[in-house]
């Protein structure tokens, strides 16, 4: 697998470390219900197609960044700093789970 | 020796060159060319092996990587290699291989017995007949009767490599159809095209051709592409895996071809990760066999097989050779071979209508031929004898009439053809299916690849092929679709009748391709018997998605030369020559390379931890604790960061003191614990756990770039920068006092849990006053090639105070007796602050930290949780382990464990931590421990067993103080006359490297530079403004990300975003720290000079590319990473900064504790240059 970071260009897999799920909104500590800070803390989106990650360049610069990864494919379709907007971009599968 | 067969004229074998080999003890010649499968059958020998199932005899049946049938045990020794397919091995003067799976010989197998027993074992009698009462009382037996060849017992002698390759076009396959598109793609000279061929030499089915303008024509592409300097022909290298984003896996055969006696300078094998800009899958295709009745005699032989061995090899397999076809490719074949005076008898065909034009030719060429027919028998021990020929009905679901006896010695075989297509599928292709070759071709492609020639389904000439899946009207029991597995028509239909639906389940319970053959052979055969049986088409059977690797991949190239001391990265302390020369006996500890104690000579491990213990109890110890994790905090909102990250308030927490802390995730576990020592108001630096450094660094930065944005902070991994020894013990302070300096030391003005810089005999130094001995300890931090010296320094001015080296087993002893967490060990997946005793404080503070809402869930509320205990065992000469179990109050169940458990020198006795149910309410309480059956008495107590009031922390004596009780324990040992010996005034600085640090090869050098020196300036990048002020700041614009730019004699490298090194020349560097920190004044920015920190090293020689590319997967090319390019990238396992420095030259950056790893893995990896 070749990754795109948004710094280094286009680098080898073994380079990287894969973060799980990103854009997952910390819900405020002092509000939050039981269940929504179980929810985030533990559940996470398993889709077939569409998948938003964060990815680590471990090896590399250091940085975190979003990569856009399509599950079915494997094709990455974004990559993209932590600060930047989610892009929108089509799902070829419906993002089904 | 037998005779072997004359040679046809036109083969491609040098009967110039005989040589000789042995098989199975017998020796035979063959000639230069030869493989060793065109050997055995030029010498006769029909049967080579034995089926992995049913011990049937196996001859050769294929002449390429689809002949699962011949395979042999290659060699004996260390060099030999199983499952060898004859097929595959180049003959080389004096091979020696034996046929497998046979006892005593494949001739004359006892096992062959089993194939009575066939009816017995069926498809998935494993799963229906090993069921009782365990599968684990039957492998045993199975392991032994279903065995293939031996993997040899002792280590390889040989060795292995892998590197990466970087092409924009990769072509697989040199026949015809790959060496005219990599000749095409080549045009372009920026296109670097990499063309792989698995054989012994290129030319694909070229090679079995017997036309002169075949031979011709490839004569003059190879000759074209040798000219073509963007063409890189690999020869021998099979591709067998196709990965995402078009990286392919293939081994090389570099000196495996030549048999043990080849130059051992030379790798066995490589194994190389191709990055391509897209492929070309010239991969040919694969004849398939024909089902029916014994039809895995030897003998049997596939059609293009036979037209290979004779006219590649120039032999003539039999005398009365006969044809059994349901295509046009078998009489194209039929018809050369007798053009070259083969003689062929007939031709069976299983469709009614074949073109006039070829029953013509063979009617003239003397060939009988029987339309509508199928073979129904076979007869012939060890060898073909006769087939038994039947008429099949008009829509060949049955046979009619009567059958007929054609006698013969060879029988050629051709079931039509399949586009080779194992790595197009690999890649994410569908494969689509295509009714008049009834075969898989291309269809949707998911990566930048395309078939060409036969992988794409153009066959030089129509095929014609009619499906005949398997022999209708006759017992499916003996139609072999798997030769070697032993999986037949019927296991296929049985399957079917069983109600497995999915090819996948099918393939899985039959077996069917799972063995050597991998489906080359099987899969469509399989397929076709499953569509019939199930009444569907083939498409809607669907079809098995092909698995890396198309053809095995030896174990030892996957290790490469990550064997024994190169096992995994490991980092070496500052004074590891010290330790070494100490006697000092070494642990793998969180990769570093750590002593465990010194033991003296005489004395045992446990004997040497006891004498180092006391010594710190009683006089002073001295410790290399250079692991200790360091990361220094940065920033106007670096209090804040810290706030949020640490359980513990550090808002109150005043410049020059440290305070411990407690780390936890966002589920409220324990993850991290150290002390926080607050440098100035916006600098602090943090001590975590040994080995915790990476790990809470990263958790550092996950939280600022993903989730607090805003918040100004730098942090940075200091570890490796400094060598930090920690002097512990009564007489700590009168040691260091010795050493010139300018910290006060005395009690009063530098009072535990404080913290100093300032200058240590001439050098920057930070001393922390911490301890996790009990006993006064100071921890000394000095730059990292200070640090061999100021060990010497303290060894030396401790003489006379009986100073002892001690190692990290006698300093989890001082740990253990004083009841101190070590979080990993006293703390497991689950263990919540509160556990620990933190509840109260934690309930007083008002901020939020991480992982305080999980605190309050309600697994955090329950009382039973398991909490730190001490554990004292009853008995007086018991002794307990980490791991033993604490019993519940009903004996039956665990109610904890013990974590921590040693014999205290200081007591006398044994001293244990654990975490129990509800502890912290129970202490004083009787429990049991129970430990391998044995189970004893215990009383849950407070953790700590030595100076509960701590006392010792605030001893300034020059004399010991008894520790209570006395043990009856031996003094420490008698120091070394110290009068003598003199304490330096200035540390020298020592090279990274230990003995010999340089490599010199013929075509690869590697130095130790030390003609520049490192400057690192970071900023808070995320603030937009500030790249343009530094800019200004410094006349000169930073290069952007992967850029190395030079001002003057300077030259900068981008490190990461925010972060350069600076490279000036030696000398120049506290000019140029001065330049950098006025330039940058009152700006968020922090220059800090790494030379001392760093290992440099130089890179160079014509196969510098070579060697680099074995560690690290960047594009090397010049074109892509020349001299204004630098990268931050993963290199031998562990991550280095590489920059081009003109030519052939690369300088490499690392930390400088790794630099022995990397000078002896280059030294491994460059063994062939």
């Amino acid at each position: 697998m070749r990754i795109e970071c948004p710094w280094c260009g286009s680098r080898s897999e073994d380079e990287f470390v894969c973060g799980g799920q990103s854009h997952i909104a910390r819900p405020e500590p002092a509000t939050a219900s039981d269940a929504e800070w179980a929810a985030y803390l533990y559940q996470r989106d398993n889709p077939k197609g569409l998948h938003h990650e964060r990815w680590l360049h471990r090896f590399g610069c250091g940085q975190w960044f979003n990569v856009a990864r399509d599950t079915v494919s494997h094709n990455i379709l974004a990559s993209y700093p932590m600060t930047a907007p989610k892009p929108e971009l089509p799902d070829a599968n419906g993002g089904e789970a | 020796m037998k005779r072997s067969r004359q040679r046809l004229p036109h083969a491609r074998v040098d009967t110039g060159q005989p040589l000789t080999f042995q098989f199975d003890g017998e020796t035979f010649r063959g000639y230069a060319g030869d493989t060793l499968a065109s050997a055995l059958l030029a010498n006769g020998v029909s049967i080579v092996g034995r089926s992995f199932k049913l011990h049937r005899p196996r001859g050769v049946f294929a002449a390429g990587r689809e002949d699962a049938n011949a395979l042999v045990q290659l060699e004996s020794g260390t060099w030999s290699e199983p499952n060898a397919r004859a097929a595959l091995v180049p003959l080389y003067q004096g091979l020696v291989a034996k046929g497998q799976n046979a006892w005593p010989s494949p001739d004359w197998d006892l096992l062959a017995a089993l194939g009575l027993l066939k009816k017995v074992l069926p498809a998935g009698f494993y799963y229906k007949t090993f069921i009782w009462p365990n599968w684990k009382n039957w492998e045993g037996l199975v392991r032994r009767l279903a065995g293939l060849g031996r993997a040899p017992s002792a280590p390889d002698p040989q060795y292995y490599l892998k590197q990466t390759v970087h092409a924009e076009v990769v072509v697989v396959g040199a026949g015809r159809a790959g060496l005219e598109a990599a000749l095409a793609t080549a045009q372009d000279p920026a296109c670097r095209v990499l063309l792989l061929d698995e054989q012994e030499e290129p030319g694909g089915a070229l090679l079995a051709s017997p036309d002169p303008a075949d031979r011709t024509w490839l004569a003059s592409m190879l000759e074209r592409i040798a000219q073509c300097p963007n063409i890189t022909l690999m020869p021998r290298s099979s591709v067998n895996g196709y990965h995402d984003h078009n990286v392919l896996a293939a081994l090389q055969r570099v000196g495996s071809h030549l048999g043990p006696q080849a130059d051992s300078a030379a790798p066995r094998e490589i194994f190389w990760r191709i990055c391509a800009g897209r492929v070309v899958l010239a991969t040919g295709a694969l004849e398939r066999p024909l089902v029916f009745p014994h039809n895995d005699r030897p003998g049997i032989m596939l059609a293009g097989a036979v037209r290979e061995y004779t006219h590649r090899y120039g032999l003539t397999l039999g005398e009365r050779i006969v044809f059994f076809a349901n295509n046009d490719s078998a009489w194209h074949t039929a018809l050369e071979m007798v053009a070259h005076g083969v003689p062929v008898t007939a031709i069976i065909d299983v469709r009614l209508g074949v073109a006039p034009e070829l029953l013509r030719r063979a009617t003239a060429a003397g060939i009988e031929d029987r339309l509508g027919y199928s073979v129904v028998h076979t007869r012939g021990r060890g060898a073909l004898r006769q087939v038994l020929i039947q008429r099949l009905t008009e829509d060949g679901g049955g046979l009619q009439g009567p059958r007929e006896t054609l006698d013969c010695d060879l029988l050629a075989m051709s079931g039509g053809w399949t586009p080779t297509l194992h790595l197009y599928s690999q890649s994410g292709g569908k494969l689509a299916w295509r009714e008049e070759d009834t075969c898989l071709v291309p269809g949707t492609a998911n990566q930048a690849v395309t078939a060409v020639g036969r992988a794409n389904g153009d066959f030089p000439q129509p095929l014609h092929t009619q499906a005949h899946w398997l022999t209708p009207g006759v017992s499916s029991d003996c139609q072999w679709v798997d030769f070697q597995y032993d999986v037949t028509a019927a296991d296929i239909q049985l399957a079917a009748r069983e109600n497995y639906v999915s090819v996948e389940h099918v393939k899985r319970y039959t077996t069917n391709g799972m063995s050597v053959d991998q489906g080359k052979t099987s899969n469509v055969n399989g397929l076709g018997i499953l569509a019939l049986a199930t009444n569907r088409s083939i498409p809607e059977v669907g079809t098995t998605r092909f698995r890396p690797p198309y053809h095995p991949v030896t174990i030892g190239a996957w290790a490469g030369v990550e064997l024994g001391a190169l096992y995994q990265p490991f980092q070496r302390l500052p004074a590891h020559t010290c330790h070494a020369a100490l006697g000092a006996q070494f642990v793998d500890m969180g990769g570093w390379q750590r002593p465990e104690c010194y033991p003296r000579a005489g004395e045992s491990e446990q004997q040497a931890i006891a004498r180092e213990v006391l010594a710190v109890r009683g006089a002073v110890g001295l410790l290399d604790y250079s692991p200790l994790g360091k990361l220094e905090v940065h920033g106007p909102d670096a209090r804040e960061l810290l706030n949020r990250m640490y359980v513990n308030n550090l808002a109150t927490l005043p410049v020059g003191a440290a305070r411990y802390g407690l780390m936890l995730n966002e589920q409220g576990i324990v993850v991290d614990d150290g002390v926080v020592v607050c440098l100035a108001e916006d600098h602090f630096l943090l001590h975590t756990t040994s080995g915790g450094a990476a790990s809470v660094h990263r958790a550092l930065e996950e939280w600022l770039q993903c989730e607090w944005v805003a918040l100004r902070v730098l942090v940075t991994n200091v570890t490796t920068q400094w060598a930090t020894f920690m002097l512990s013990g009564p007489r700590a302070r009168a040691v260091l006092a010795q050493l010139s300096g300018d910290i006060d030391l005395g009690g009063d003005a530098f009072a535990h849990m404080q913290f100093r810089s300032g200058s240590l005999c001439g050098v920057p130094v930070r001393i922390l006053r911490a301890s996790f001995t009990g006993e006064v300890s100071f921890e000394i931090s000095v730059p990292a090639a200070c640090g061999e010296s100021l060990w010497e320094a303290l060894m030396t001015a401790g003489a006379s105070h009986g100073v002892t080296p001690f190692g990290i087993e006698s300093l989890m002893v001082l740990r253990t007796e004083k009841g101190f967490l070590h979080v990993g060990s006293d703390t497991d997946g689950n263990t919540m602050p509160q556990d620990l005793g933190w509840g109260g404080a934690i309930a007083k503070q008002s901020v939020d930290f991480i992982g305080r809402r999980s605190l309050t869930l309600e697994v955090g509320q329950d009382p039973e949780r398991l909490q730190f205990t001490g554990i004292a065992l009853l008995e007086e000469s018991a002794t307990t382990v980490s791991g033993a179990h604490v019993l519940s109050g009903d004996g039956k169940s665990s109610a904890g464990y013990v974590t921590s458990a040693c014999f205290s020198p200081t007591l006398g006795r044994a001293v244990a931590l654990g975490i129990v149910a509800g502890a912290r309410a129970r202490v004083g309480e009787i429990v049991s421990v129970y430990y391998e059956g044995k189970i004893q008495p215990a009383r849950l107590v407070a953790p700590c067993q030595v100076d509960p009031a701590g006392t010792r922390l605030q001893a300034d004596a020059t004399t010991p103080q008894p520790v209570a009780p006395q043990p009856a324990a031996p003094q420490p040992a008698a120091p070394q006359p110290a009068a003598s010996l003199h304490v330096p005034q200035i540390l020298a600085v020592c090279s990274p490297m230990a003995g010999t640090n340089s490599i010199t090869r013929k075509e690869f050098r590697l130095r130790h530079e030390t003609a520049c020196e490192l400057i690192r300036l970071q900023v808070f990048h995320r603030d937009r403004a500030l790249l343009p002020a530094l800019t200004a700041a410094l006349g000169f614009e930073l290069p952007a990300p992967g850029e190395a730019r030079r001002q003057g004699s300077w030259r900068w490298l981008w490190s990461a975003p925010g972060d350069w090194l600076l490279a000036v020349p030696a000398g120049e560097g506290s000019a140029a720290l001065k330049t950098l920190r006025d330039a940058t004044a009152g700006m968020w920015a922090v220059a800090t000079p790494i030379t001392d920190s760093q290992v440099m090293l130089v890179l160079d020689g014509a196969r510098v590319r070579d060697v680099l590319a074995r560690g690290c997967a960047l594009d090397l090319h010049p074109a892509h990473f020349g001299g204004d390019r630098c990268a931050v990238t993963r290199f031998a396992g562990v991550s280095v900064l590489l920059a081009p420095s003109g030519g052939d030259g690369f300088l490499l950056l690392a930390c400088r504790s790794l630099a022995v790893w990397l000078r002896d893995w280059c030294e491994a990896v460059s063994r062939d240059c």
